[in-house]
């Protein structure tokens, strides 16, 4: 039977009513009940990219279940020429810690986009909620208004390029509120810093439930054995995610069980080091048959999901990381998890109580050895990662999290 | 909206009920199924914003001053409001799990996890409490007092949203109902944060069945369920029994 036969990719998005099942009646009475307290008020989301990345897949999420229950928010996304992505860029990874070496216009350039943009655009609604660095300057357009604006921080900045930070820092601290993902990643700014997890969609094809057969199917598709324990790691191949760093760790663990890895990620095509690194990673591998590396189309939510599910651990060695919410998708499907303390992993790994937390390549290849010798504690690892996703990083906590900041800023916080 | 289905939870009931001193009679039974209340229930859902302290603290020393002087919101948030956010943990305390997974200071971890707040009943006492804990334990490892801890400790505290949720809850047929139809934050705010709102020593539903359905000896049951040990949903369990025997069922 080939795969598609078993799991087709959704063509209809849920509806809020969908996640009753998952989330419970109450929980999604309450969101209509917050809504309803919003009385029709209207929202704006802006960023830089309606396609690829993870602002742009939870806002295709969030924006529906918000018209659903009667806030009508308005999404749009900046323009903006190559010069300009390029240097956004560069500020991405300034802010991420890396060294900056700007062109003396680039500020300038910057700036005048977002006033282009701000220009181009209407700001008319009650709540602009602006996500990330890149249309951070839009902020301009506020005036003595009732309009309440947000900044939506998606970025680790605990260890930020000083050069960059100083230049975008007077403009955030114009907003009347500001979103982090975890506490760590915050900048102590005098305007209110509130906690804002990412988010995971249950019912997306990423992570909703598969037929077993469906995922059996995918596992021989690619060549594994059911029978002998899997690891995997899910991330593009990038330097940051460490899959050489995963490949010594499951060579360790290869001493002394009989296991497989697989290294699976998206298309390296848009990453201009993704080629070099899976070219990396390959040379690691050698010529090892245990080692499936997959570099896989950037649809193929369905078969990421059926790898994470016939996986026996998921890895996720990350030098650095934003969120990583790829680990929520694997404790979402009560995985095992084997995770590096960097980043927001912390706040999804909880160490041996939502999974294991390791520092160094031994200490990864460490605990996967723990949790193939202990499966009794590995499940209960798995079962306490469900809890703690469905309670905090699922598609509806982040709707109610929206619903409560917006009634917090009518009520003046 | 919530679902009351009319479900009888103490009419069909053949067994006597256990109350906190025993089993009950047969009139006492009949006496709780006709009681309807002076005045009704009423339910809340509540729902949290989290905001996060500008000044992060990086050693015990510095969490032992912070206690003193930061707002008893977030005294508040990191103990109480830390149940719902912890509760399959074994250390539900924020205090605790950051003196134990970030100080690797085990035995603070245990003392400052070990204050029972269903014995608070002022954030000030909780505050003075905790401080004391850590400053008495720095005095006997004053070495553990300027080690950098593994990851900073952010102060936090909750903004609080309510908003009436369904009908009103006039017998404890109907208050079983609601509970069963409660969200899980919801639950947390009437059976546990409601006991420093309301400065008493109970919660929510015991006040009410208590002062309203005059059945102290069931409110005194319902508040003695330990709400550390469970999760939410294991609590909801637990005060359904007591609501609802499961001899009754």
């Amino acid at each position: 039977m080939s795969t598609t036969e078993v799991a087709k990719p959704s063509a209809v998005l849920p509806v809020l009513e969908d996640y009753a099942a998952i989330v419970g009646e109450p929980e999604i009475n309450e969101l209509r009940e917050l809504a309803r307290r919003l009385a029709g008020r209207r929202v704006k989301m802006v960023n830089s990219t309606a396609v690829g990345g993870g602002v742009a897949e939870i806002l295709n999420r969030l924006v529906p279940l918000m018209e659903e229950v009667n806030v009508p928010t308005r999404w749009e996304v900046i323009t903006g020429g190559e010069k300009f992505f390029h240097i956004t860029k560069a500020f991405h990874n300034a802010l991420h810690g890396a060294p900056y070496d700007g062109a003396a216009d680039w500020f300038e350039t910057f700036l005048a986009t977002n006033e282009e943009n701000r220009r181009r655009m209407r700001f008319d609604e009650d709540f602009i909620v602006i996500h990330d660095p890149q249309p951070v300057a839009l902020i301009a357009e506020r005036n003595s208004g009732p309009h309440r604006w947000v900044w939506r921080c998606h970025i680790d900045l605990s260890y930020p390029n000083a050069q960059v930070w100083d230049f975008l820092k007077p403009w955030v601290d114009r907003y009347d509120a500001s979103l982090f993902s975890s506490p760590q990643f915050t900048r102590g700014l005098r305007i209110p810093q509130y906690l804002f997890f990412p988010n995971i969609d249950p019912l997306a094809d990423k992570n909703r439930a598969l037929d077993p057969e469906f995922v059996r199917n995918v596992l021989e598709q690619f060549h594994l054995d059911p029978t002998r324990p899997i690891l995997t790691q899910i991330s593009r191949f990038d330097r940051l995610k460490d899959p050489v760093g995963v490949i010594r760790a499951y060579r360790l663990v290869k001493k002394y069980e009989d296991c497989q890895l697989v290294l699976a990620g998206g298309s390296a095509t848009d990453d201009p080091e993704g080629a070099a690194v899976l070219a990396e990673v390959e040379q690691a591998a050698a010529d090892d048959p245990d080692i499936h590396i997959l570099n896989l189309p950037p649809w193929s939510h369905l078969q990421i999901n059926a790898l994470q599910r016939g996986s026996t651990i998921v890895i996720q060695k990350s030098l650095r990381e934003g969120f990583g919410l790829t680990v929520s998708e694997a404790l979402w499907k009560k995985k095992p998890v084997v995770a590096s303390a960097v980043g927001g992993i912390p706040s999804q790994v909880i160490h041996k109580l939502t999974g294991m937390l390791v520092h160094s390549v031994e200490g990864t290849a460490y605990q996967i050895r723990f949790l193939l010798a202990n499966p009794s504690f590995a499940r209960i690892l798995g079962e306490n990662g469900h809890q703690h996703v469905k309670e905090h990083f699922l598609l509806t906590q982040n709707l109610k999290r929206y619903l409560v900041l917006f009634l917090v800023l009518l009520q003046g916080d | 909206m919530l679902h009351l289905t009319g479900r009888t939870a103490f009419a069909t009931r053949d067994k006597p009920f256990h109350g906190e001193d025993g089993p009950i009679s047969s009139t006492m039974t009949a006496l709780l199924e006709a009681k309807r209340a002076d005045q009704p229930f009423q339910f809340m859902a509540a729902s949290y914003l989290i905001r996060i302290g500008a000044e992060p603290v990086e050693t015990l020393g510095e969490l032992a001053k912070s206690l003193r002087s930061c707002p008893q919101a977030s005294i508040f948030y990191h103990t109480f409001q830390s149940l719902e956010a912890h509760h399959y943990t074994s250390f539900s305390s924020d205090f605790a799990q950051w003196a134990l997974s970030a100080c690797s200071e085990a035995a603070l971890a245990e003392q400052l996890a070990i204050v029972d707040l269903r014995e608070i009943v002022s954030l000030e006492d909780l505050r003075g409490i905790l401080a004391d804990i850590v400053s008495d334990y720095l005095k006997e490892h004053p070495q553990a007092a300027d080690r950098r801890a593994f990851e900073a400790f952010y102060f936090c505290e909750a903004r609080e949203v309510t908003v009436s949720s369904g009908s009103p809850a006039w017998t404890l047929t109907e208050l079983a109902e609601g509970i069963r139809h409660l969200g899980h934050q919801s639950l947390h705010y009437h059976f546990i944060n409601s006991r420093l709102r309301l400065q008493l020593r109970t919660n929510d539903f015991s006040f009410w069945i208590e002062h309203s359905l005059d059945h102290p000896w069931l409110a005194a049951r319902l508040n003695r369920i330990d709400f550390y040990n469970n999760t939410l949903d294991e609590l909801r369990q637990g005060i359904l029994d007591v609501l609802e025997p499961p001899e009754s069922r």
